[in-house]
C-alpha cells in the first residue's frame, strides 16, 4: 500500500532556512542541510527547498545545500524556485535533488516542462501551481485562477485545466497551494485539491493552510491528495511529524511510521 | 557496519543521480569509486548500476561509454552487481518503455503499471518478502521503501523474486540470483531502511572477497 507522504518545506534565503510572514519580517531559522537531517530523522517522507533568494547569486548557494543535504539526509529533495533551463535543472539534479518543482517559469515557457521531462523523466518534474479561488455565483461549482510571484500576479488560467495541459506537457507530480489558505492556517483548501486530484493521474502535493493533525487527514481523506506539505507548524515546533502520521494512521490513512520500519 | 575494504564501483552513465547513490554507498562503509568506462570496472569488487530514466536512453549512454559488453561479462562472471529503479529494469531482455532491447541478464520484460491508481508510482510502499533474502537481513517484513517509476519488471523465472510490492498490481520490487540483486526503489533515498540493504550488501561483498 502506497504511503502518503508528509513533508516538511524549508524556505531558503542566501542558503539559510528563514520563515517570515508573505516573504517579509524573515528570520534566520539556521542551516537548511541540519535542519533537513533532523526532519528525516523525525520521519519526513521527502523534504522540499523553495529557494526565495532574489536573482542571480542563488545557484551557487542553493547547489551547495542540496549537496550537503545529500550526504546527510537519506530521504528524497525537491528543490523550488529559480530553475529556468534543462542546464539548471541539470546542475540541481547532480548536487543530489531528485526534483525540480517550477512555478513562475511553468506560466512563462510551458514547453520547458517538456524539454526537462525528456532529458530527466516526468518523475523528476513537478510543476508548482498557486491557486485564488474565484468569486462564483452561489450554487455554482468553485473555480480557481493561478497566480503567480506569490499571489502578486494573476494569469486568468483555469487551475484545473492549468493542472490538465502541465501533466500532458510532462510533469509528473502537482504541488497544489491554495493562495487563499497559504499563510492562515486554516485548514487545506480540500475543494481545490479535490477538483485538480480527480482529474489528473499524477500524484498531488496538498500546499498552504496547515494548522494540526486534522488538516493532513482531510487533505488526504477529502482532497484526494496523495502527499501533504507544511512549513510553519514543523519549523515551529506546534506539532511534530510523529503527531501528524499517527493522526492519519488513526484515520486509517497509510503512513510509514519509522520507528517500526527497522527490526 | 561494513568492510571498508570493499570496493563499489557505481556506474555512471550519465542518467543518474550519482551523489545519493554514492554518498549513501559511503556511509555503510564501502570505499566508492565512478565507473564511467570499463576502465573504472577494473580492480573493484561489486558494481552498483543506479539509473532515473528512460530505459531506451539509458541504453544509449552505456553503448556509447562501452559498458554494456563489461557489465554483461561481469554478472555472468558470477560477480556481485546491485541494479536500482531503472538499473534494475535493464537487467531484463527488453523493456515497453521506448521498445528497448536491455541487458538480458534476467529473463523476463519490463512493463508499464497500467492498473496503478497514480503513475508515476512517487512515494513510500511496503516491500513484502518473498523469501529470506540476505540483501533484507534485518529489515521487517513490510518495511516502506521510496519508490519512483511508471514501469516495472515481469520476471519469466519466479524463483528469482526476493520481495513484490503493489501499486496497482504486485510486481517484483526486488530480485536476486546468486551475486545478482536488483531493486526496484531506491535504497539510498530510504532512509534507516535503505541504508541497511546497501549495508546488507556491502557485507555480502565482503563475504566473497
Amino acid at each position: 500500500m502506497l504511503a502518503r507522504r508528509v513533508i516538511p518545506c524549508l524556505d531558503v534565503d542566501k542558503g539559510r532556512v528563514v520563515k517570515g510572514t508573505k516573504f517579509l519580517n524573515l528570520t534566520d531559522e539556521g542551516d537548511p542541510a541540519e535542519l533537513a537531517e533532523r526532519y528525516a530523522h523525525e520521519g519526513a517522507d521527502e523534504i522540499v527547498f523553495l529557494d526565495i533568494t532574489a536573482a542571480h547569486e542563488r545557484r551557487g548557494t542553493m547547489l551547495d545545500v542540496v549537496r550537503r543535504t545529500a550526504s546527510r539526509a537519506f530521504v528524497p529533495l525537491t528543490v523550488g524556485g529559480g530553475v529556468r533551463s534543462v542546464e539548471e535543472m541539470r546542475d540541481v539534479l547532480r548536487a543530489g535533488a531528485d526534483k525540480v518543482s517550477f512555478n513562475t517559469a511553468a506560466v512563462a515557457t510551458p514547453e520547458l516542462l517538456t524539454a526537462c521531462a525528456a532529458r530527466f523523466g516526468s518523475q523528476a518534474v513537478v510543476c508548482a501551481i498557486d491557486a485564488r479561488r474565484l468569486p462564483g455565483l452561489p450554487g455554482s461549482d468553485p473555480s480557481w485562477e493561478v497566480v503567480t510571484h506569490g499571489g502578486r500576479n494573476a494569469t486568468e488560467l483555469d487551475a484545473v485545466e492549468w493542472a490538465r495541459r502541465v501533466v500532458a506537457l510532462g510533469a509528473g507530480e502537482l504541488l497544489v497551494t491554495s493562495m487563499d489558505r497559504d499563510g492562515t492556517r486554516s485548514g487545506f483548501d480540500t475543494e481545490l485539491l479535490l477538483a485538480i486530484a480527480t482529474r489528473v493521474r499524477v500524484p498531488v502535493i496538498a500546499s498552504g493552510g496547515a494548522a494540526g493533525p486534522d488538516d493532513f487527514v482531510a487533505a488526504v481523506r477529502d482532497g484526494k491528495a496523495d502527499a501533504v506539505l507544511a512549513a510553519s507548524i514543523f519549523h515551529r515546533r506546534m506539532h511534530s511529524i510523529a503527531s501528524v502520521k499517527a493522526a492519519m494512521a488513526a484515520a486509517g490513512i497509510p503512513v510509514r511510521i519509522t520507528e517500526e520500519s527497522v527490526a | 557496519m561494513a568492510d571498508p575494504r570493499v570496493k563499489v564501483a557505481v556506474v555512471d552513465y550519465g542518467a543518474a543521480n550519482m551523489v545519493s547513490i554514492t554518498r549513501a554507498l559511503a556511509a555503510v562503509g564501502a570505499d566508492v569509486t565512478v565507473a564511467e568506462d570499463p576502465a573504472g570496472m577494473v580492480g573493484v569488487d561489486a558494481i552498483v548500476v543506479p539509473g532515473v530514466g528512460a530505459a531506451a536512453s539509458a541504453m544509449d549512454h552505456l553503448r556509447e561509454r562501452g559498458l554494456v559488453d563489461p557489465l554483461v561479462d561481469w554478472v555472468r562472471a558470477g560477480k556481485p552487481c546491485l541494479g536500482i529503479c531503472l538499473g534494475f529494469q535493464i537487467l531484463f531482455e527488453c523493456s515497453d518503455e521506448g521498445e528497448a532491447t536491455t541487458l538480458g541478464l534476467l529473463p523476463g520484460k519490463v512493463a508499464m503499471l497500467e492498473d496503478a491508481p497514480t503513475l508515476p508510482h512517487i512515494g513510500w510502499n511496503s516491500v513484502e518478502f518473498g523469501r529470506d533474502d540476505p540483501l533484507f537481513r534485518g529489515v521487517a517484513d513490510g518495511s516502506y521503501f521510496y519508490f519512483v517509476h511508471s514501469f516495472a519488471p515481469e520476471p519469466t523465472d519466479l524463483g528469482v523474486i526476493a520481495a513484490r510490492t503493489t501499486h496497482g498490481r504486485p510486481f517484483a520490487s526486488a530480485v536476486s540470483k546468486g551475486n545478482l540483486f536488483g531493486v526496484q526503489f531506491h535504497p539510498e533515498k530510504s532512509s534507516e531502511a535503505g541504508l541497511r540493504v546497501l549495508a546488507n550488501f556491502v557485507a555480502l561483498v565482503g563475504a566473497t572477497v
